[in-house]
């Protein structure tokens, strides 16, 4: 109820945005995923961005046989308003009606944007087109990745001859290893992605034997970081598997991204087509989307750098959009300076020194910074009075924060969680570090107070209404002095607490569980007072706006989900990802989230209309922790593979490689100022980063920005300010206090 | 299908080109079906197999991610399960418990299975012993690294102690504790004993040293520091323990014993003095035995007793702790530190001891107490001085009298128990500037060592024949014959070391005899001053003797020494050996038994009890305290804490 207040007209829009998108939502996840994913977002904005044009024209084959999907399917429900709508939008009325009339599956693509090349190849392979893959009824309700299934599997159909996969392969591999050393990394990209789909359609076409003989000589030759994914790959054997395997239909679905320079992919053309190897060209147009750009061929370490995620790197045009990283203006709060700031001003002259100090902050914030954006771009909750009170708090506490650098590195205060035989599986501080709350694999949560100050519940109704609601020290009276404890246990999920997030007023908490749900808790009374029901699947991470009110979630089904704390239903829903979306987390401004994946890679989406304004590869690992600086201009994430990589938002490129940590990267955090990185992770250490260094010494002139390659210096070693151990407690989560104190958590491992 | 799962425990490692994999051969999946009544054929049996496999591995893989997100390292089996549900599988129940299950191999066939034995229900709801929950979870905080600036070593949550100690330790502990500061005297010895002879509890050992550190907290309660010195003494008498650096704690503790005025000190009732003896005693010991492991520990503990001794503003009680620290450390401590002090501290002493005033009673026994040990001390000194003297020149030339020798050719003849003499510093002027300025005659960075003869002499000047009666030449009972010759001679042990000894004494008299008397006949093994000699020597000679001494001492105290005259103390030390006018029945009588420091650490051990009686009418109380002292350092026996009555503290 206590929403309702900041409900007004502003939030017109995104209140509006969940009824609007009801109609698309079963469909959408599976539409959207692969990778450009326009249209969650832009129903609600209205406007429609036309799909990105690249060079060979083949994503645009895509898009558009995904929305020709959704048309046959809107037109079976008899929505013939948003057929028409979706129709007009996308431009699609004569393409469309060739496309159902031409209807085979193989060549359905190809309409009028394929080019010759692929034409020619299609023409000489005996493209069986498979009997289910024109667009008949899809069963969209019952099963998750149901429609997508026999259109992606039918791909692999065309029959080439299976004993000669073999031949095909090494004689690239051959002809890879001879080309000049420049051109052999670049191509050297093009083994894993061959190589998987290579496979793939020797088990998609029952070739199981020739399938583990093709695994058995080439597996050898990948990329180690290909591991994990290896692994998998060497146990599906059989078509059937292939069915029910989602990370592989993800595989299939989005196109691998490789980035060539243009002789190279010259040189690769040129060879492909004297050897009339039309198989692997046929992979290539199919499955690989080459981006092409000219200039020098990136070094192999150039490569290695951006490598790894489960998708080929990034587009570079996915990355162009505009990002308001920015700042939001800090709203004006009359700030009574207390008594020992009057007494120590007086010796300078009282009034004056006042003047200025009110300027020094309003100017800070009055000034808009050119990269911020609107400050009701996304609506955001009115400020109350225990906000402006918590404001003021935090400004006095500024001014006693310590100056932290390389030379005056923090203290680090270490919260063991003891007996903690559940399993602690989440952590999470306050920003003013009174509370603690933990989450367990046993389902509960608790919550402890890091001050002396006891928690207590609200009294009961019938306690309340004995109250004399006039007095003074009402808010005092309503707790009840009798539930005072250190520690309070909130009981309610059915599976392990995968995420916790305290709101920023301190009033809530948010819990997120393996049984699918999102629990929002009282701090008050201690009770939970809604479950968000919606990913179905185990919810991995959560994380409150900044602002408070919004929040985000992200968790096996691949999707992040945008909510509002009085919405039982998501505002937003981010798909993109290949795999689980692992970890989340709310840029300072409110207007940007960023998600962290299994498939190795992160992405930044854009709150106000869904869509994805970045797309960060280079982690060779699942990632496990993101943290965004405290001026919002840049990004931290860990992974697995144990590196924190650094990223700059705006250019949208990489800028920086933390090597050291020995296991996976748990916890990152930006000291207030931003001047420090720590990390916390696995192997029992705390590690403090030079982040300022890092920020400084990465020149981003206009071609780096323009090209996307980087040479990143392999500096960790000079970064690195200090290494931290504990005997035996993994780091969970990392806080700076509002002094620059940092706190680190983690259950004590008695074995 | 659970018993599927269940049996794929029995799956073979195949060994073929996935090594990576368990796999179900289809004999299993055979043998599965047809426990449950269903026939297959060879094909439809690879094929499940096939299919088994291929869950099974993307079962482990999915559960991966659950270990992932719970922060763990290792795959648990409630993962797998989760696994198993999200694909819409029967879980496995029954393996979540957290112990290792062992295989066990089947003689007869090829067969691995997990041993489950059954479980009694009944017998398991109607137990009484529940089995306890597990401590609450809870956060500790603390301050891992200040400033970043925390060392680079691990940090441990825990101190490592707690790692180590085993249940059965934790309880060891807390019995033996229990039992050393509890209420049944025999408890407590057993534990003493097991302490001492306990080759397991290394452990322990910072715990124990850590409740020995105790002591400040009870010093009020003398029963409490006695057992806490106990325990010191188990501990390092504990061959199997290697102290290292907790020496230092414990060593720490012993002095505070000796030296603080304890709260227990504040009732004149309390025998303070016997803990301060006992813990001196300690001292040493820990020092000859385990002095090696600290370096600088003798130096240190050196310049702490003095400093305590140096100090104007501590009371007796503390002063008498430092002599008897010094004593107990051997006899160069005291050479080196006690006697160049002596001069400056006398003065103060003797104030002490003049004042008759009734209020300060108290206050002049204990002056008394000093005195005493003082003067014990001071005995050792000369008499160990002396046996080195004679064994370096039997060393040397034999057959020269040991005087001369030692007087010529003295040397510091460590008699091996002696560390080798370090440096001793100045200590800070700030502490004594009072006292230092009196004993200027004496500074400490210009001590050289001191004749023996000279030293005597000096010494004579305080003490007066209560010395000289030390070593049995000079009759100091010349008055009151009958009082000596009614000593009884009963509770005298003779300890193992006594033969030495009793040459000592023996060659005592040599030594003093340069200057008056005589060796004496005796061949009791008496060491103490015995009747037969004493009641042999003309009173008179002593009398001229010491006159002839003081006036020697006099002469140079007076040009060094500001404050009380020499002349004065000499007075009234002589003056106050027993009794003159002995009228009717002695007025009380005395034991005095002693033994020399021995090779085995014993340290020197005083028996006197006395039997006292109402004062004398006729003489003021005052001057039967005065007396006191002559007797020299009073303590009851060592061993028995308890029953033990006390000499020197008759109510006045």
């Amino acid at each position: 109820a206590r929403h309702n207040s900041y409900r007004g007209k502003k939030m017109a829009a995104v209140q509006d945005a969940p009824m609007e998108l009801d109609a698309e939502k079963e469909t959408k996840p599976e539409i959207l995923s692969d990778g450009t994913s326009n249209l969650s977002g832009n129903t609600a904005s209205g406007t429609l961005s036309s799909p990105p044009l690249t060079a060979g024209g083949a994503p645009k084959q895509e898009d558009q046989q995904t929305l020709i999907a959704v048309l046959q399917f809107l037109r079976r429900n008899k929505l013939t308003e948003s057929v028409e709508i979706l129709r007009r939008e996308a431009c699609l009325e004569d393409q469309e009606d060739s496309q159902t009339l031409d209807g085979s599956g193989g060549g359905k693509g190809d309409g009028d944007g394929g080019d010759a090349n692929s034409l020619l190849s299609r023409v000489s392979i005996a493209s069986a087109a498979a009997p289910q893959s024109t667009l008949t009824p899809i069963p969209v309700k019952s099963e998750y990745d149901q429609p997508d299934v026999s259109v992606v599997l039918s791909a692999y159909s065309q029959q080439g001859d299976p004993s000669l996969y073999q031949v095909y392969y090494s004689s690239l591999k051959n002809f890879i290893e001879s080309v000049l050393d420049c051109h052999r990394a670049e191509l050297s990209q093009l083994f894993y992605p061959l190589f998987v789909h290579m496979y793939l359609e020797l088990v998609y076409n029952n070739h199981e034997n020739k399938a583990k003989a093709f695994f058995e000589k080439f597996s050898g030759d990948q990329e180690c970081y290909y591991q994990d994914d290896l692994r998998i790959l060497c146990g599906l054997t059989k078509k059937e598997h292939l069915k029910g395997n989602e990370a592989l239909l993800d595989f299939r679905t989005s196109r691998f991204v490789l980035r060539i320079s243009r002789d190279s992919y010259q040189l690769l053309k040129r060879h492909l087509q004297e050897r009339h190897n039309n198989q692997i060209w046929n992979i290539i147009q199919e499955h690989l989307y080459i981006d092409i750009f000219d200039g020098m061929p990136r070094s192999k370490s150039q490569i290695d750098s951006m490598s790894g995620s489960f998708a080929g790197e990034t587009r570079r045009e996915v990355n162009k959009a505009k990002v308001f990283y920015g700042l939001l203006k800090e709203p004006e709060i009359e700030v009574p300076l207390d008594d020992e700031d009057d007494e120590a001003e007086n010796e300078e002259g009282k009034p004056k020194k006042k003047k200025t100090k009110k300027d020094s902050m309003g100017s800070k914030s009055k000034k808009q910074d050119p990269n911020a954006p609107q400050q009701n771009r996304i609506p955001l909750p009115e400020l109350k009075d225990s906000d402006k009170l918590d404001k003021i708090m935090y400004m006095k506490e500024s001014t006693k924060r310590i100056r932290l650098g390389p030379e005056n590195l923090p203290s680090i205060c270490f919260y063991s969680f003891l007996n903690a035989y559940q399993g602690l599986t989440a952590v999470d501080f306050t920003d003013d570090s009174s509370l603690l709350a933990g989450g367990f694999a046993d389902s509960t949560v608790r919550v402890w107070s890091a001050t002396p100050k006891k928690l207590r519940k609200v009294k009961s109704a019938a306690e309340l209404n004995l109250i004399d609601k006039e007095s003074d020290d009402v808010l005092e009276r309503i707790m009840d002095e009798k539930t005072a404890s250190e520690s309070k246990n909130l009981y309610g999920h059915s599976g392990p607490v995968y995420g916790v997030s305290f709101s920023p007023d301190r009033n809530y908490l948010l819990s997120s569980s393996e049984d699918g749900t999102v629990r929002l808790w009282s701090l008050q009374t201690f009770t939970c007072l809604v479950g968000y029901k919606g990913h179905n699947y185990p919810v991995w991470d959560t994380h409150f706006s900044p602002f408070g009110y919004y929040f985000v979630s992200g968790g096996h089904d691949r999707v992040a989900r945008l909510w509002a704390t009085d919405h039982y239903q998501p505002l937003r829903i981010f798909a993109g990802h290949l795999a689980d979306v692992t970890c989340t987390r709310f840029h300072p401004n409110s207007n940007y989230v960023v998600t962290g994946s299994t498939d190795r890679t992160i992405r930044l989406w854009d709150v106000l209309n869904g869509n994805c304004v970045r797309f960060f590869t280079g982690h060779k690992g699942p990632i496990h922790s993101l943290a965004f600086s405290p001026n919002g201009k840049f990004l931290a994430s860990g992974s697995t593979d144990g590196r924190v990589l650094l990223w700059d938002i705006g250019h949208g490129l990489m800028i920086g490689e933390l090597k050291g940590h020995t296991d996976t990267i748990y916890a990152l955090k930006f000291s207030r100022d931003g001047e420090i990185l720590a990390s916390g992770s696995m192997d029992n250490t705390v590690r403090l980063w030079d982040s300022m260094k890092a920020f400084d010494d990465m020149e981003t002139d206009d071609f780096t920005a323009a090209t996307g390659h980087i040479h990143l210096p392999d500096n960790s070693q000079e970064l690195l300010l200090g290494m931290y151990h504990s005997k035996s407690t993994p780091v969970t989560h990392l806080h700076f206090t509002r002094r620059n104190l940092l706190l680190a958590a983690g259950a004590y491992n008695s074995q | 299908c659970t018993s599927l799962f269940s049996d794929i425990t029995n799956a073979k490692m195949t060994e073929r080109e996935e090594r990576r994999f368990a796999e179900v051969p289809r004999e299993s999946i055979k043998l599965m079906a047809e426990s449950t009544g269903v026939e297959l054929s060879e094909e439809v049996a690879t094929l499940l197999a096939e299919d088994v496999c291929y869950r099974l591995r993307e079962a482990t893989q999915n559960s991966s991610q659950f270990m992932r997100h719970a922060k763990r390292r290792k795959l648990s089996v409630e993962d797998f399960n989760r696994a198993l549900r999200w694909s819409n599988t029967e879980t496995v129940c029954g393996y979540g418990a957290q112990d290792a299950l062992p295989f066990r191999p089947l003689k007869e066939g090829e067969l691995f299975f997990v041993e489950d034995r059954e479980i009694n229900l009944v017998e398991l709801a109607l137990a009484t012993n529940i089995p306890k929950g597990c401590a609450e979870t809870m956060v500790r905080v603390h301050v891992s690294y200040l400033d970043g600036k925390g060392n680079l070593e691990p940090q441990g949550t825990v101190p490592t102690a707690v790692q180590s100690l085993s249940e059965d330790l934790l309880k060891y502990y807390q019995q033996i504790t229990r039992a050393i500061l509890g209420e049944d005297p025999h408890l407590m010895k057993v534990a003493l004993l097991d302490l001492q002879s306990n080759s397991k509890i290394a452990a322990l050992l910072p715990y124990f040293v850590y409740v020995i550190s105790g002591v400040k907290s009870v010093s009020h309660d003398l029963d409490q520091l006695n057992r806490l010195l106990h325990m010191v003494k188990s501990l390092v008498q504990n061959p199997y323990l290697y102290l290292g650096s907790y020496v230092r704690s414990l060593v720490s503790s012993v002095m505070y014993c000796i030296l603080e005025p304890l709260a227990a000190s504040i009732n004149p009732l309390n025998d303070h003095w016997t803990l301060r003896d006992y813990a001196a005693l300690l001292l040493s010991h820990i020092f000859w035995t385990h002095g090696d492991l600290v370096s600088g520990l003798y130096h240190q503990i050196l310049l702490s007793l003095q400093k305590v001794l140096s100090d104007p503003v501590r009371p007796l009680c503390s002063h008498y702790g430092a002599v008897v620290g010094l004593h107990a450390l051997g006899w160069k401590a005291v050479e080196r530190v006690l006697y160049p002090h002596l001069p400056a501290y006398w003065a103060n002493l003797q104030a002490v001891l003049d004042d008759y005033s009734v209020s300060n009673a108290q206050v002049k026994a204990d002056g008394h107490k000093v005195y005493g040990a003082i003067l014990v001390a001071v005995e050792r000194l000369l008499k160990m001085k002396a046996l080195s003297l004679t064994l370096a020149a039997e060393g040397g030339c034999a057959g020269l009298p040991g005087t001369a020798t030692g007087a010529v050719g003295f040397r510091e003849n460590s008699l091996g128990l002696s560390p080798p003499p370090e440096p001793l510093s100045e200590p800070p002027l700030g502490i004594a500037s009072h006292l230092q300025a009196g004993g200027a005659g004496c500074p400490w960075e210009e001590w050289t060592p001191v004749s023996l003869p000279a030293m005597y002499c000096e010494l004579y000047s305080f003490f007066g024949d209560s010395l000289a009666v030390r070593f049995s030449t000079d009759p100091p009972l010349g008055g009151a014959p009958p009082s000596g010759s009614r000593q009884p001679l009963e509770g005298r042990k003779e300890p193992a070391s006594g033969a030495p000894n009793l040459e000592n004494t023996r060659k005592m008299p040599q030594l003093t005899a340069s200057m008056n008397i005589s060796p004496r006949q005796d061949g009791s093994p008496c060491m103490e001053p015995q009747p037969p000699s004493l009641a042999a020597t003309v009173p008179g000679r002593s009398l001229a003797r010491s006159s002839s001494s003081s006036s020697v001492s006099r002469s140079r105290s007076s040009s060094s020494r500001p404050g009380r005259s020499t002349s004065q103390s000499r007075d009234i030390f002589p003056k106050a050996r027993f009794p003159l006018p002995q009228v009717g029945p002695p007025a009380f009588s005395f034991i005095i038994g002693g033994r020399q420091m021995g090779r085995r650490c014993q340290g020197r051990r005083f028996q006197t009890s006395f039997t006292p009686t109402p004062p004398l009418t006729t003489l003021p109380p005052r001057a039967y305290a005065h007396k006191l002292p002559v007797i020299g350092r009073v303590s009851k026996p060592v061993r028995r804490w308890t029953c033990s009555h006390y000499s020197l503290h008759l109510p006045l």
